[in-house]
């Protein structure tokens, strides 16, 4: 049974590729790409962090450290050293784990509020160390000059289309990693823990060493959606590090729903949705978006995909307390 | 099987347990009573190890368990359940269950399979039957009666297949009717399992209705223990706790 689920899993995932490789040929311009490769970016690091707050009742509120450190590890590697890209890749990856494992060590065991402070707390220093460091980061000018050596495997990651596509494919590759491990029984432990805490210890659940596991997991994850963010704004900014970029992936969790899977993603794509039209429209964009949130928060009571599911007679999705 | 030799807790300056020795035998039924604040719950507290005492010695089947941590008392098979139901309200019964069973397995941090793994359900179900659970398996268990509610507490333990299981109130809140059933229900998972089992309880028809030894705690001392009859005879005991049945005659 576990395994066709598998399997269906990936075969929506394949059509989801497809279906958007096939769009640009009908609906030609930039836009649509650009907001895709946006939308992958910001899903994957929205996804990474609900499996902290809606899946374990972490609530952290400096997350984004690991989105930017995502896009200056990358981006530096690319710009200083002269590592392919799949290497750079996979080094950002161990470097956003190697950290994650240090600040979650030292977060986790501190309860709600205390978590949410000493979490965003981090992500503050790094953001001024980013600032500060001008000469290796470039300050607030940011990290510019481009990321060379994008050709990989005779694809050329410049070309809009293809890295539209490459991005496309991490967000689902990212989802389906995601997907299977909230499925698995360490998936459970998870949901145990922010149930109930001391009964999950009174089962003989390790409960530090399980948050510490998906701290350092959703770190990964968010440093991927960091790095396809790399790639599209071709280098780093101290914007992509600094803690507003936590506070938008909590509301792209908030607006889609903590208790559905993809309502992150769904979340994300309202959150930019909005973004693109109402800075069109006005220059306070602050607060509109403000008060959009406060008519979900008070009229939906919960983020839009939840909100679905519910309707059409399932049960209350999980993740609300 | 249990045996508890001069075990103390203090909190500040109040020993809310102080020199307190005793033994549970194997597959006894055991009542653990006391007037509120004797220390009953702090008690349990300290054999499961969710408090570490100040002093004293907990012997479990012949090895030292003092100050171990929860997790690992919990492996070497004494269960809990808790006067406040606890247990994973956004899971139904059955999954509350096989989550449970997977933890107990070693299974908790397993990011290969998918949950539940072979054998897990199957199991799961088996635990819920011994509580007559059976047909609210899929309910959620947020939405269970008060009464279920604290079955599944008892359940969860149960899936640790414990040799001893320490009961914190199972009737509390329960009206006279439920409370029976409850019981009852102890009674007969006490037998069909062959478990230790030590409950606390208030409401003395059932305390000397069914258990086979009972110990009295007041002020966090050991006031009395023996059997039902001994104990309703302990003169210290109808003083401190019972009272007379002329007193309650007079009034």
């Amino acid at each position: 049974m576990g395994r066709t689920h598998t399997l269906r899993d990936i075969a929506i995932g394949c059509l989801v590729v497809a279906v958007l490789a096939a769009i640009p040929w009908m609906l030609p311009g930039k836009a649509f790409q650009d907001f895709v490769i946006r939308c992958a970016s910001m899903a994957l690091f929205a996804t990474s962090l609900n499996l902290l707050v809606g899946y374990t009742g972490l609530s952290s509120f400096g997350h984004g450290l690991f989105y930017g450190l995502g896009t200056y590890s990358f981006a530096l590697l690319m710009q200083k050293t002269t590592v392919s890209l799949p290497l750079a890749f996979l080094l950002t990856l161990l470097i956003s784990a190697a950290t994650a494992v240090v600040v979650g060590a030292i977060c986790i065991r501190l309860r709600l509020i205390y978590f949410a402070f000493v979490t965003l707390a981090m992500q503050m220093l790094a953001h001024s160390v980013i600032i500060s460091w001008v000469g290796l980061t470039g300050g607030d000018q940011g990290l510019q000059g481009g990321i060379p050596r994008r050709v990989v495997a005779g694809i050329d990651l410049g070309n809009q289309y293809n890295l539209y596509l490459f991005s496309a494919a991490m967000l689902v590759i990212g989802l389906l990693l995601m997907r299977h491990i909230v499925a698995t029984t360490f998936g459970t432990s998870l949901r145990m823990i922010r149930d109930n805490e001391t009964r999950a210890a009174f089962l003989g659940i390790s409960v530090w060493r399980v948050k510490l596991t998906v701290f350092v997991l959703a770190a990964v994850f968010a440093s991927v959606g960091g790095m396809v963010m790399s790639l599209f704004v071709s280098g780093a900014y101290p914007e992509l590090i600094n803690w507003p970029i936590s506070g938008d992936a909590i509301f792209a969790i908030v607006m889609g729903g903590v208790g559905s899977f993809l309502g992150p993603t769904v979340g994300t794509m309202i959150l930019l949705l909005l973004n693109d039209v109402v800075t069109r429209q006005t220059e306070y964009y602050g607060l509109a978006l403000g008060l959009i949130i406060l008519l979900f928060a008070l009229g939906l009571r919960r983020g839009v995909l939840d909100f679905v599911t519910e309707r059409l007679g399932g049960r209350p999705a999980g993740g609300v307390h | 099987m249990l045996q508890i030799t001069g075990l103390t807790k203090r909190f500040g300056g109040i020993s809310a347990i102080s020199d307190v020795t005793m033994t549970f035998e194997a597959g006894t039924l055991t009542a653990v009573i006391g007037p509120n604040g004797a220390g009953k719950s702090t008690f349990f507290n300290l054999i499961s190890g969710a408090f570490r005492p100040d002093a004293g010695e907990v012997l479990f089947k012949g090895e030292n368990i003092t100050g171990m941590n929860r997790a690992a008392i919990v492996r070497r098979g004494i269960g809990r359940a808790f006067q406040v139901a606890s247990f994973f309200p956004s899971m139904t019964v059955v999954e509350n269950l096989m989550a449970a069973i997977a933890a107990h397995r070693g299974q908790w941090g397993d990011l290969n399979h998918r949950f539940p793994r072979q054998g897990v359900r199957a199991r799961a179900l088996e635990v819920a039957e011994m509580l007559g659970l059976q047909d609210s398996a899929g309910v959620l268990s947020a939405n269970l009666s008060h009464g279920d509610q604290k079955l599944l507490d008892i359940a969860l333990a149960l899936a640790l297949e414990p040799s001893m299981l320490l009961l914190d109130e199972p009737t509390a809140g329960m009206g006279p009717e439920e409370r029976w059933r409850m019981i009852e229900k102890v009674q007969r998972l006490w037998q069909v399992q062959k478990l230790t089992l030590a409950f606390i309880e208030h409401d003395m028809d059932i305390v000397f209705g069914i258990s086979s030894s009972i110990r009295v705690l007041c002020y966090g001392r050991v006031l009395a223990e023996g059997t039902p009859a001994e104990i309703r005879a302990n003169p210290a005991v109808i003083e401190a706790y019972l009272g007379t049945p002329d007193a309650e005659d007079d009034l």
